[in-house]
C-alpha cells in the first residue's frame, strides 16, 4: 500500500488556478470521509489510550470492560529491560535495513543510467516483477530458497566454496533470521528506490556533468557535487519513508521466522507487541507498546509529513 | 571512445549478474511451480522444469478453501475500494479545489495517517470490533473491510487529490459560464476527466487489500472467511513433508494479479515520482 500511497503522494506538480472560497460547500465534501474516519480510526485510538490505562486480560475481554489502573502499565513496560532491548534492536534492525535499501537502490539506479537500452528494458522489467510480489508470497520463496534440506542456497553457496552449507538451517541464530529477514525486506524495497532514484536522476543537468567531466573531476567528485545535490530531496523522502514502513514491519519477521519461532530474543517491535497483547492475553500491556510504538513512528514521520505537506498546499 | 565501450561493456555485465541475481526469486518460484517433485527434491538442483507439468497447480486450485478464500478476498477488496473510492472522491475534491478552514490540518491527518504502522492499532481494532454496537464484528468480512478502509480511505483521498489537481481549470470554468453551478460543474465535467485517476487509485488499492495480511490473519480465524494470503500463509505450516511445488505454484497464482495490475499502473507510479519529490 504505502509505495504506491507514497509514489502518488508525490504526485506531479502543476501550475493550477487558485482555490477558490466555497462556503459550506468543502465542508460537506470532505465530511464523509471525517466522519468515517473518526469512527473507524479516531475513536479507536482514542480506545487505544483507554485501554493502555486499564488491566485488560481474558476474563474483561469477556466482560468488554477493563479496570483502571492509571500509568501502572507504562511502568510496567518501561521498567521491562525486554522492552528496552526490542527497542534497540528494532533501532538497529531498522537502520540496517534502510541503509542496504537505500544504497544499494541508489547504485543500482546510477547502473542503469549506464547500462545499454535494451538491459536498462530488462532490469526495469524486472525490478517491477519483484516490486509486484506480494510479501506473503516472497515469504513462502524464501522459504523454499532457504530451506535446509533441499534449499537452493545453501546449494549454491556449497558449490560455490563459500563453505559448506550441505543442510545448514538458516533460522537457528537470532543473527541468521535476521538476515534472512533483511535480505527479504532489502530485496522487495530495492526496486521502488531504484525506479524512484533514476527517475530523479534524469533531473541532474547534463550539461554539468560532462563540464565536471572535462574539469577532469573523478567519478566520485561529480557524483558528489552535481548528481548528489540534485538526489538529495528525494533520498530524504525515501529514507524517511523506508524508516517508518521497516520500523513497524510485521508480516516478513513473524511468517519467516514463523510464528511459532516468535521468541523474545527476536521480537522486533511489532512481533512484540502482539505477542504481548494476543499471546498473552494481555490488551492492556500490548496497548501501552502500542501507543509507544505509535508516538515513536509519529515523530519518525515529522520529516515526511513536513516535506509531503509541501506538495500538498500547491 | 574505445574507452567508454568497454565501459559500457563492464556495466552491462554487471546489469546482467544483477538482474539473475534480483529475478531469480521470482523465476525460482514459477520454475518449482512446473517441476516434478522429483525435480523439486532432487539433490543437484533442476533449473529448468524438464516435461514441465501443471500438477501442481491443480493440486494448489483444489485444496480446501483455495477458491473460497479468492472469494472472500475478492469481495472484501471490491467493496472496499467501492466505499473508499466514492467518499474519498469528494474530499478530494475539496482539497484541490476549495480553500477553506481545516484544510491544512485535514491534509496533515490524510499523510499522517498512512504512516501509521498497522500492527500498532491491530489491538484496538481487534476488541471493538469484537463489541460492535451490532454483534461481534470478529471473524467477519465486514469487519475486515472497516478495518482495511482505515487505510484505504486516506489512501484514496491523497491519491485522488493529485488527479483531479492536474485537470485544467479552463475546462471548469467553461461549464460554469454554461450556467453550471460549481459543484455541478465538477461533478459533470470532473468524472470523465478523472476517470484515469479512478482506475490507477483503485489498482493500487487492490493491490494493497489483496497483498494484506496481519489484519486479515488476526481477525478472520474460521478458514472459510480468511482471505488468500492468509490461505498461502498456512499452506507450509502442519504437516512434516512441505510441498514446495504446491505452494510455489499457489504463490504464482495469487501474485498473478498483482503483477499485471502492477504493469498496467507502474508508468504511471514512476511519473507520479519524478516531479512532486524533485520540486518540492
Amino acid at each position: 500500500m504505502l509505495t504506491a500511497a507514497a509514489a502518488t503522494g508525490m504526485s506531479r506538480r502543476r501550475p493550477l488556478g487558485r482555490r477558490v472560497a466555497g462556503g459550506s460547500v468543502p465542508y460537506l465534501l470532505v465530511l464523509p470521509v471525517v466522519l468515517v474516519l473518526a469512527a473507524i480510526l479516531g475513536y479507536p485510538i482514542y480506545f487505544l489510550v483507554r485501554l493502555s490505562l486499564q488491566t485488560y486480560g481474558l476474563p474483561e475481554l469477556v466482560k468488554q470492560s477493563g479496570e483502571y489502573i492509571g500509568l501502572d502499565n507504562f511502568r510496567t513496560v518501561l521498567h521491562d529491560p525486554l522492552f528496552w532491548h526490542v527497542l534497540l534492536r528494532t533501532v538497529v534492525f531498522t537502520a540496517v535495513n534502510v541503509g542496504l535499501t537505500m544504497v544499494l537502490g541508489t547504485l543500482i539506479a546510477l547502473l542503469l543510467v549506464r547500462v545499454s537500452t535494451w538491459l536498462r528494458l530488462l532490469l526495469t522489467t524486472g525490478l517491477v516483477l519483484v516490486w509486484a510480489m506480494p510479501p506473503v508470497v516472497a515469504v513462502q520463496i524464501w522459504q523454499w530458497m532457504t530451506n535446509s534440506q533441499n534449499g537452493v542456497l545453501n546449494y549454491v553457496l556449497t558449490r560455490l566454496h563459500v563453505g559448506n552449507y550441505f543442510q545448514h538451517s538458516w533460522y537457528e541464530t537470532t543473527f541468521s533470521q535476521y538476515a534472512m529477514v533483511t535480505s527479504l525486506i532489502v530485496w522487495g524495497a530495492i526496486p521502488f528506490v531504484v525506479i524512484t532514484v533514476y527517475a530523479a536522476l534524469s533531473q541532474v543537468p547534463h550539461e554539468l556533468i560532462e563540464a565536471a567531466q572535462i574539469d577532469g573531476a573523478r567519478a566520485w567528485r561529480s557524483f558528489k557535487d552535481v548528481t548528489l545535490p540534485v538526489l538529495m530531496p528525494v533520498l530524504l523522502i525515501l529514507t524517511s519513508l523506508s524508516v517508518i514502513w521497516d520500523f513497524g514491519v510485521f508480516t516478513q519477521p513473524y511468517l519467516l521466522i514463523g510464528p511459532g519461532q516468535q521468541t523474545t530474543s527476536n521480537y522486533l517491535m511489532s512481533t512484540y507487541l502482539y505477542y504481548e497483547g494476543f499471546g498473552k492475553n494481555n490488551f492492556g500491556i500490548g496497548a501501552a507498546i502500542s501507543l509507544l510504538m505509535l508516538l515513536i513512528v509519529a515523530a519518525m514521520s515529522v520529516v515526511y509529513v513536513r516535506r509531503m505537506l509541501r506538495v500538498g498546499e500547491d | 571512445m574505445s574507452r567508454r565501450r568497454t565501459g559500457r561493456l563492464g556495466w552491462n555485465v554487471v546489469g546482467i549478474l544483477l538482474f539473475v541475481v534480483m529475478v531469480f526469486p521470482v523465476f525460482w518460484m514459477i520454475s518449482t511451480a512446473f517441476k516434478s517433485n522429483g525435480q523439486i527434491y532432487s539433490f543437484n538442483p533442476v533449473w529448468f522444469p524438464r516435461h514441465p507439468t501443471l500438477g501442481h497447480f491443480g493440486d494448489a486450485i483444489h485444496r480446501p478453501y483455495f477458491w473460497t478464500d479468492i472469494k472472500n478476498t475478492v469481495i472484501v477488496v471490491i467493496v472496499t475500494i467501492a466505499i473508499a473510492l466514492t467518499l474519498a472522491f469528494f474530499a478530494a475534491v475539496a482539497l484541490a479545489k476549495y480553500r477553506f478552514s481545516g484544510r491544512k490540518l485535514f491534509v496533515i491527518l490524510v499523510i499522517a495517517i498512512q504512516m501509521l504502522p498497522q500492527a500498532g492499532l491491530i489491538i484496538p481494532l481487534y476488541i471493538l470490533l469484537g463489541r460492535f454496537p451490532t454483534g461481534n464484528l470478529v471473524n467477519t468480512l465486514t469487519g475486515v473491510i472497516l478495518v482495511y478502509l482505515t487505510f484505504a480511505l486516506p489512501f484514496c483521498v491523497w491519491t485522488l487529490r493529485g488527479f483531479v489537481l492536474g485537470i485544467p481549470k479552463d475546462l471548469e470554468e467553461a461549464a460554469m459560464v454554461d450556467g453550471s453551478s460549481r459543484l455541478g460543474a465538477f461533478l459533470r465535467i470532473l468524472l470523465p476527466l478523472v476517470a484515469p485517476g479512478l482506475v490507477a487509485t483503485s489498482v493500487f488499492a487492490f493491490i494493497t487489500a489483496w497483498n494484506e495480511y496481519i489484519f486479515a490473519t488476526t481477525l478472520l480465524h474460521d478458514q472459510n472467511k480468511q482471505t488468500i494470503t492468509v490461505w498461502l500463509s498456512l499452506l507450509s505450516g502442519g504437516n512434516r513433508f512441505v510441498d514446495w511445488g504446491q505452494i510455489m505454484a499457489a504463490s504464482t497464482l495469487i501474485a498473478i494479479p498483482v503483477v499485471i495490475f502492477f504493469l498496467l499502473v507502474q508508468r504511471r507510479i514512476a511519473f507520479g515520482l519524478t516531479s512532486g519529490a524533485v520540486k518540492a
